[in-house]
């Protein structure tokens, strides 16, 4: 009985986990396979720096990513930038001083030691975290198992995102504000798209933002294909490290204490027995 | 401390005789530590070290967050992504401390049902349960205010809900919910003493725990059989018992270190697993989430509390029987806060005269049903509000109920127990064959 209750409140534990993840309105998100899946997943440093190279030519026209600090782009387990081109690369963005001349404040060249700026449009969100603050694909069948084995998935979203671009469905007006986008949520929405409950008849939403990618967008000096397809998943392959940096970091940390606990588990497990057989097992007088 | 025959702490060295005549701190820490267990204990009873151990891992990971973190609306946020980035193995401290708080929930619900299962509430029990029930209450109030601090979406609107609670409190209700929030909104005030309470409640949950052990210490502990250990002679009781160092610190180490691994592989491997990605979006009261929920471990009181909507009949009723004063929110909450009383009054509830569940062939499937029911309100409250969802809550909710407050106390008038051993020595040997003192599977043979 208690074997079952342990069993029961563990797949309680999943199967809620993944049901709270269900949202009313639907989006379409890709199972895209990302390097940093999975236990033993980890940052493709050339991805990063390609995906950075998109962030900067397109995203940062509009987007900020104001808690990630310029000097963590040469950290290891991310884009690993050399040193100088870290700083090189700083030194392009501007940023607020308010110590300069004499209090009133200035623009000056960043150093390494500031963060990215915030983002330049109001309506932009910040991109820092968004690779934690959405949820990928929940399959199969919406039970979140491959959240379970991959994780959350923000990265998928992302990716899906930049993808999910398509023709807007018939029951739409020309006219509706926006771009139609299968994968987005949380945008405008028509009367015409809706059954008489209300509920959507179609995925996603109406996206004020501009299609950003649409394939050879940038031109990447490692030679790696710029299809839509490849410059989105490097670019959310980057978004994820600027959510999660320290992930290989904490991969290993995990498997370290995965392995020596384990190691002490079953050192735990012969004291045990030991300690315990001469009670369990007394020697026949 | 305990009452079964035990050798106490004699000081031998002039120093422990000094020590011992002065403050008798070292045979207080003998008689904790050696205190006769049952030696029938089976692995549903780690969980209580397993819940201190955590205890000590929250308050300590906790202190340390709190040297990095600033209790501001403007940059309590901001300064949870200076720990997870810019501090050293801040990320770890911090996932931990985050995903320690689901290890703190799970095992303690598994000690409870554990408890309710074997009998554990009841006489002379009573004080220990009632102790462990106001450990659980600080502990989901110290669950649901350090949610708040990170101070993103789901913090935000989560407080807005739960405090709005409150507010259905009739007559007091909103002079009730902006004391609490220290405004009429969530914001400032209500950040910075739950801030200031995270930090107390824990402490006080720490004192709490010495009581409650203080406490089984006295009765002794329950165990599977639910016979009592003989005290009739020191030989006696030790034939039922075993000290607690070194047999059941190492088995009981052995379960937390099993349980530790898995609890590394999430914190390493899957740390954003439990949580909610809305809270990683900084706190905006003008933008309120598609479907605000509260942590897994709220989930099945989460159901109950909207599991009592205006169109159900008792809350009808009720709502006419006291001229309107009780509505369908006040139902709800008093329901909520009623399916945790409960709980706390099962000592009073079952009346009957057997412990143990395993010799209870009728209350074993009511209890069954009643893990069941749990796991089933925690999956519907993760669910919107909506569709079928409500009924199950409503059937969740009212087989709760019915289970404390109608099953338990008929069951011991109807039920026919089964024989229990007539002593904790019989049992271990049912299961161990004693053959040096002629257990059972040493008598079975021969004649």
């Amino acid at each position: 009985m208690l074997k079952t209750l342990t069993l029961g409140v563990t797949l309680a534990l999943g199967l809620s986990a993944g049901a709270v993840t269900a949202a009313t309105v639907e989006g379409e998100i890709t199972d895209f396979n990302f390097s940093f899946e999975g236990p033993f997943g980890s940052y493709d440093r050339a991805q990063l720096q390609r995906g950075l190279q998109i962030y900067t030519e397109i995203c940062a026209a509009c987007h900020g990513l104001k808690f990630v600090a310029f000097r963590t782009l040469e950290d290891e387990g991310g884009p690993a930038l050399p040193e100088e081109q870290m700083r090189a690369y700083a030194a392009n963005f501007e940023v607020w001083d308010p110590s300069l001349l004499d209090g009133e404040g200035d623009f000056r060249p960043a150093t390494p030691a500031d963060r990215f700026p915030a983002s330049q449009l109001r309506e932009a969100p910040d991109l820092s975290l968004m690779a934690k603050a959405r949820k990928g694909f929940e399959g199969p069948y919406g039970t979140g198992i491959s959240q379970l084995v991959n994780g959350m998935g923000g990265a998928e979203y992302i990716a899906s995102l930049m993808t999910g671009f398509v023709e807007a469905p018939a029951c739409a007006p020309e006219d509706f504000p926006g771009y139609y986008n299968h994968t987005f949520t949380v945008g405008g929405f028509p009367e015409e798209c809706k059954d008489e409950h209300g509920h959507h008849t179609v995925p996603g939403s109406w996206i004020a933002m501009n299609p950003p990618l649409y394939g050879d967008d940038v031109s990447f000096a490692d030679g790696a294909p710029s299809t839509l397809e490849a410059e989105a998943q490097d670019v959310a392959a980057f978004l994820m490290w600027a959510a999660e940096p320290h992930l290989n970091a904490r991969k290993q940390a995990g498997l370290t204490g995965v392995l020596f606990l384990g190691l002490l588990t079953v050192l735990l497990y012969l004291t045990n027995k030991r300690i315990w057989a001469p009670v369990k097992h007394p020697k026949k007088a | 401390m305990s009452g079964i025959p035990h050798d106490h702490y004699e000081p031998k060295s002039r120093g422990t005789k000094w020590v011992e005549s002065r403050l008798p701190v070292i045979s207080l820490l003998y008689g904790t530590l050696m205190i006769p267990t049952p030696k029938n204990l089976n692995w549903m009873w780690i969980w209580g070290i397993v819940l201190t151990f955590t205890l000590a891992l929250q308050i300590v990971t906790g202190v340390v967050l709190v040297m990095h973190y600033t209790p501001h609306v403007d940059m309590a946020f901001a300064s949870i992504e200076h720990i997870m980035r810019d501090v050293n193995g801040g990320h770890m401290i911090r996932y931990i401390h985050m995903n320690g708080a689901s290890l703190f929930f799970f095992a303690v619900y598994m000690h409870i049902f554990r408890g309710l299962y074997y009998g554990s509430y009841k006489a002379p029990r009573e004080i220990t349960w009632i102790v462990g029930m106001l450990i659980y209450l600080l502990m989901m109030a110290t669950g649901f205010m350090g949610y708040v601090l990170p101070w993103g979406q789901m913090s935000f609107h989560g407080t807005a809900v739960i405090t709005g609670l409150f507010g259905a409190v009739p007559f007091v209700g909103e002079a009730l919910q902006t004391w609490l929030l220290g405004a009429s909104a969530v914001g400032q005030p209500a950040l910075n003493r739950f801030f200031s309470l995270h930090y107390l409640l824990p402490f006080i949950i720490a004192g709490l725990v010495i009581v409650h052990i203080w406490a089984f210490h006295s009765t002794g502990n329950n165990n599977p059989t639910g016979v009592e250990v003989r005290r009739t002679s020191k030989a006696d009781a030790e034939k039922d018992t075993l000290p607690f160092w070194p047999y059941f610190v190492i088995k009981d180490l052995f379960a937390l270190i099993l349980i530790l691994v898995v609890f590394m592989a999430i914190v390493g491997f899957m740390p954003n697993f439990l949580g909610h990605p809305d809270n990683y979006i900084m706190a905006n009261p003008l933008v309120t989430p598609a479907h605000i929920v509260p942590e897994w471990y709220f989930l099945p009181f989460y159901a109950i509390l909207r599991a009592f909507t205006a169109d159900v009949w008792v809350v009808m009723f009720v709502n006419w029987i006291s001229f309107g004063i009780v509505d369908a929110k006040f139902f709800g909450v008093l329901a909520m806060f009623g399916a945790i009383v409960v709980i706390a009054l099962a000592p009073w509830l079952d009346t009957s005269s057997v412990r143990s569940g395993r010799f209870r062939p009728m209350f074993k499937w009511w209890f069954a049903l009643l893990v069941v029911d749990f796991i089933v309100l925690m999956w519907v409250g993760s669910m919107p509000a909506e569709g079928i969802y409500p009924y199950i809550a409503l059937i969740g909710a009212t087989y709760w109920f019915g289970y404390f407050l109608v099953i338990l106390p008929l069951l011991g008038v109807i039920e026919k127990p089964l024989a229990a051993p007539a002593t904790i020595e019989d049992d271990f040997n049912a299961h161990y064959g004693d053959a040096a003192k002629g257990g059972k599977a040493a008598a079975t043979p021969a004649e």
